[in-house]
């Protein structure tokens, strides 16, 4: 059982400042932002670390933050066998929204990730099969981004009614 | 049966075409009572009424209120399949099972046709059901149905295996293929029945009723069909009234191997009580009412149990009750020879 | 001779097909019957209700929409999403209202596993274990009914508190239905659980290892039935569950291997068994009196931040992220829904079984699609 801030220091040594950067003062729980170019490796050293031990990805949601013009993904991870857990956010530009995927890392992350593509439109490098997953696979938009249209007509048929 | 009928009706075809239809008599009724106490049967294993409201009592006219409703039904073909074998299907599936009824002795003055190789008349002519399932499977042009076909197929050739060699092991005894000189051989007490002969004979009958149980497709050997997997199996295209036809022919695939059961192993339409209650009309009530305990037993057996894989089903066959079959032959055999 | 060609066939099952448990469509690549590969395609029954709650302007009207989520478990989705919002407000819940919760909670647990074992039955084939399961819900539902007059989608649990009192006789039917439903499970045991066809069918089939398990973030029955000893009431605790003694049943491959599909379903059996103790001893400890909307909150308006909350519903974890603004609807509401998750296991573990496999691992993952493409 270990406190995010004690992870973050381990983090922090492996990986340097520049890369992971915590933030004490959420609300719920402190959550570390990370850099995209080093999240799949720093969540394979989480999860084959043997102190660390977080064998299980809760929750990957993607969110866009519109004030900031950016786009987040936040991977909540978990341990069943050390029983700690991590809250890890991901940032990046609406206009460049490339995150490295982690589907190597938790194979769940698969359809999580399909899922914040279709619905916020993150992109993931290196997914081995980024498609639509809950809408029609030639929707147009992202629906859950804050300035979403919603299309006039979807193959003939009018959308909203 | 067919010189009494020719003493009343002037011209002999009519007579004999009156004399064919007679089983018509016995499947249509039956159909109509069997569906209903399926509905019935299944519902009271289930906490459940069934049918309650059509008729009056007990729902009992529900299942005629049915067969009008399909009878409307629009007849549905569907637009790329075969459709000549699409449509001829049903009525093939029917006229297999029918056919087989010529040779059952339902009293013993009434036999449709007195054959002397009534047995293997009546098996061989079942399998032409095979080619009617085959033939639904195909036309429909659905991969599901032909998924079922193909099960069925399967299913019906390797069970047709244990099935005969069961039926051989009472020809064994009686030294005939004549169902009627069957029947005959069984009159007098009970103990004459052949189930009672030895008890390899009762081994043979459990053989002949499991085995049967998958040639007609009931639970737990009902793979062609599996609503649950296969969707409908080979009827997935079929509404109406030609799915209402393979329903009829399934009932009376049920009661054909019910009655045949009847005759190998269990006195045909001999009294249980000797000579109290026998008579060519008595006859046809024990025929029938025994044949109907097996239906019951089939109906409890399809409402109790889960269903067989593909893989399990072959294994059951081919693994235990052929072997059994042959085996449990050779004893009965070798009884017939020291006994 | 020219060679006989052979090719795999592909063939859509659903989404209109009675295993998928709704709308769900798996291609299957088949050869012969053997499976090649499964790929299910999702989405049919999509709504976005996380789109609807960000314009509702209200958080307590988000929760008709989470019970449309899992509509078998609706109670469950509810809880959830109170607990998330109790953490977001740091609200206080009286007494009563926990007992009431988790006394519902574990009703709709019951529930569930009922609808899951019956239907389970019927992709097998057996038809009469599903109707009694029925009449056993039928009972537990009209327990729900008489105190929200709902018979599934309850709007019953409240941010803060409950949405009415229960009757007054609720304690007397809930202990009635604690008597009455223990030896109707050895009775679905004697009819389904121990028949030689039925273990036939599904021991040692789907089987999916512990690692695989873990690696997919399958949560509830589907983890459990692979030998993880990991339950959320006890683990990560929320509400009152502390309270109360129950074991975690986990799968230990009695008819097979560990993690097959026989192991996922005892798992639900021997859960009911359980939440029938936690309800035992819920309905004793529970305080007769006090206001169930003492602590339901006028108007919400949660200050900026997020909150994570995951409780344990009859299908497994299931998380709220909701994201605030500071306004009076959610910035962003996701809601991790276990079914979901469970389903993605599907092509790992259903490649080279059967066709009728496949209808048993379904079965067995026991998804609601409504929770699935939300």
């Amino acid at each position: 059982m270990k406190k995010p801030a004690e992870i973050y220091a381990i983090l922090k040594e492996k990986f340097g400042e520049e890369k992971v950067e915590i933030k004490e003062d959420a609300k719920v729980a402190p959550w570390m932002v990370v850099a995209p170019d080093a999240i799949r490796e720093i969540t394979k050293f989480l999860r084959d670390d043997d102190d660390l031990d977080f064998d299980y990805l809760m929750c990957l949601s993607g969110v866009h933050y519109q004030k900031d013009n950016t786009l987040g993904v936040t991977y909540h991870i978990n341990s069943t066998r050390k029983k700690h857990s991590l809250i890890l956010k991901c940032i990046v530009s609406e206009d460049n929204p490339h995150v490295p995927s982690i589907e190597s890392v938790w194979k769940t992350a698969d359809w999580h990730e399909r899922e914040a593509y279709d619905m916020v439109g993150i992109m993931f490098d290196g997914h081995p099969d980024l498609r639509r997953i809950l809408c029609p696979d030639d929707w147009e938009g992202y629906p859950l981004r804050k300035d979403y249209k919603v299309q006039e007509y979807y193959r003939g048929m009018k959308v909203p009614y | 049966m067919v010189e009494t009928l020719e003493q009343f009706i002037p011209y002999p075809i009519i007579a004999l075409v009156i004399h064919a239809a007679l089983p018509l008599a016995v499947i249509f009724p039956y159909v109509l009572f069997a569906i209903w106490m399926e509905r019935k049967v299944s519902a009271h294993m289930q906490d459940r009424l069934g049918p309650m409201r059509v008729g009056g009592w007990h729902g009992w006219a529900q299942t005629i209120a049915d067969m009008i409703k399909m009878i409307q039904k629009e007849d549905i073909v569907p637009n790329r399949s075969d459709k000549f074998l699409f449509k001829f299907a049903p009525y093939l599936a029917f006229m297999g099972s029918y056919a087989a009824f010529a040779v059952i002795p339902f009293s013993s003055e009434y036999i449709g046709a007195h054959l002397d190789v009534g047995a293997f008349y009546l098996l061989a002519v079942t399998s032409v059901v095979t080619l009617s399932i085959i033939m639904a499977g195909w036309a429909s042009n659905n991969k599901w149905s032909l998924l079922g076909a193909m099960r069925a197929t399967a299913q019906i050739v390797s069970y047709e295996v244990p099935t005969v060699v069961a039926v051989l092991s009472v020809i064994v005894v009686t030294g005939t293929l004549n169902l009627m000189t069957i029947s005959e051989m069984q009159s007098g007490s009970i103990f004459n029945w052949m189930i009672f002969h030895s008890p390899f004979l009762f081994i043979a009958f459990m053989l002949y009723f499991v085995s049967s149980l998958a040639e007609v497709n009931r639970t737990p050997f009902d793979l062609p069909e599996s609503e649950s997997e296969l969707v409908g199996g080979f009827h997935t295209e079929y509404s109406g009234m030609r799915w209402g036809i393979f329903m009829l022919a399934e009932y009376a695939d049920m009661l054909l191997v019910s009655l045949l059961g009847t005759v190998l192993f269990f006195g045909a339409w001999n009294s249980p009580f000797g000579d109290f209650m026998s008579g060519p009309v008595w006859g046809v009530f024990w025929m029938i009412s025994k044949g109907m305990v097996f239906i019951f037993v089939m109906m409890w057996l399809r409402w109790t149990l889960p269903r067989l894989r593909v893989d399990q089903l072959m294994d059951v066959c081919w693994k235990y009750l052929i072997p059994f079959a042959f085996i449990n032959l050779v004893l009965i055999a070798l009884w017939e020879m020291l006994f | 001779m020219p060679e006989l060609r052979t090719e795999e066939m592909v063939i859509n099952m659903g989404p209109q097909h009675p295993s998928t448990h709704g709308v769900l469509r798996v291609e299957l690549v088949l050869d012969g019957e053997i499976v090649v590969d499964a790929i299910p395609h999702i989405g049919y029954l999509h709504r976005c209700f996380e789109k609807h709650s960000e314009s509702m302007n209200d958080y307590q009207q988000v929760i008709p929409y989470v019970d449309r989520m899992d509509y078998v478990a609706a109670m469950s989705n509810e809880l959830g999403y109170a607990i998330a919002m109790e953490r977001m407000l740091e609200i206080e819940v009286p007494e009563r209202v926990e007992y009431i919760r988790v006394i519902f909670a574990e009703l709709q647990r019951i529930a569930s596993h009922l609808l899951a074992i019956g239907t389970y039955g019927l992709d097998i084939g057996a038809f009469t274990p599903f109707l009694h399961c029925f009449r056993d819900r039928e009972r537990i539902l009209d327990i729900f009914e008489s105190t929200c007059g709902a018979r599934l989608l309850y709007n019953y649990i409240w941010v803060g508190g409950l949405s009415h009192d229960v009757p007054l006789d609720f304690k007397e039917k809930v202990r009635d239905f604690v008597k009455y439903f223990p030896p109707k499970i050895k009775e679905y045991n004697d009819l389904l659980t121990y028949n030689k066809i039925f273990i036939d069918r599904t021991a040692d089939v789907g089987v999916l290892p512990s690692e695989v398990a873990l690696n997919y973030a399958s949560s509830g029955p589907v983890l459990r039935g692979s030998g993880v000893n990991w339950d959320l009431r006890r683990d990560d605790p929320y509400s009152i569950y502390d309270r109360f003694e129950y074991d975690v049943v986990v799968g230990k491959g009695e008819m097979g291997t560990v993690g097959d599909c026989w192991d996922r379903y005892i798992v639900r059996v021997r859960e009911m068994e359980q939440s029938i103790r936690i309800i035992e001893q819920a309905v004793e400890q529970m305080p007769d009196e006090g206001d169930v909307k003492a602590a339901v909150p006028k108007r919400i308006r949660p200050p900026e931040g997020e909150v994570y909350a995951r409780t344990e519903t009859p299908r497994g974890e299931l998380g709220y992220y909701i994201i605030s603004d500071g306004s009076m609807s959610p910035y962003r509401v996701k809601a991790r829904s276990p079914c979901f998750v469970n389903l993605s296991v599907l092509p790992a573990i259903s490649r080279g079984s059967m066709v009728a496999d496949i209808v048993a691992i379904i079965g067995s993952i026991d998804i609601v699609l409504g929770e699935v493409d939300r």
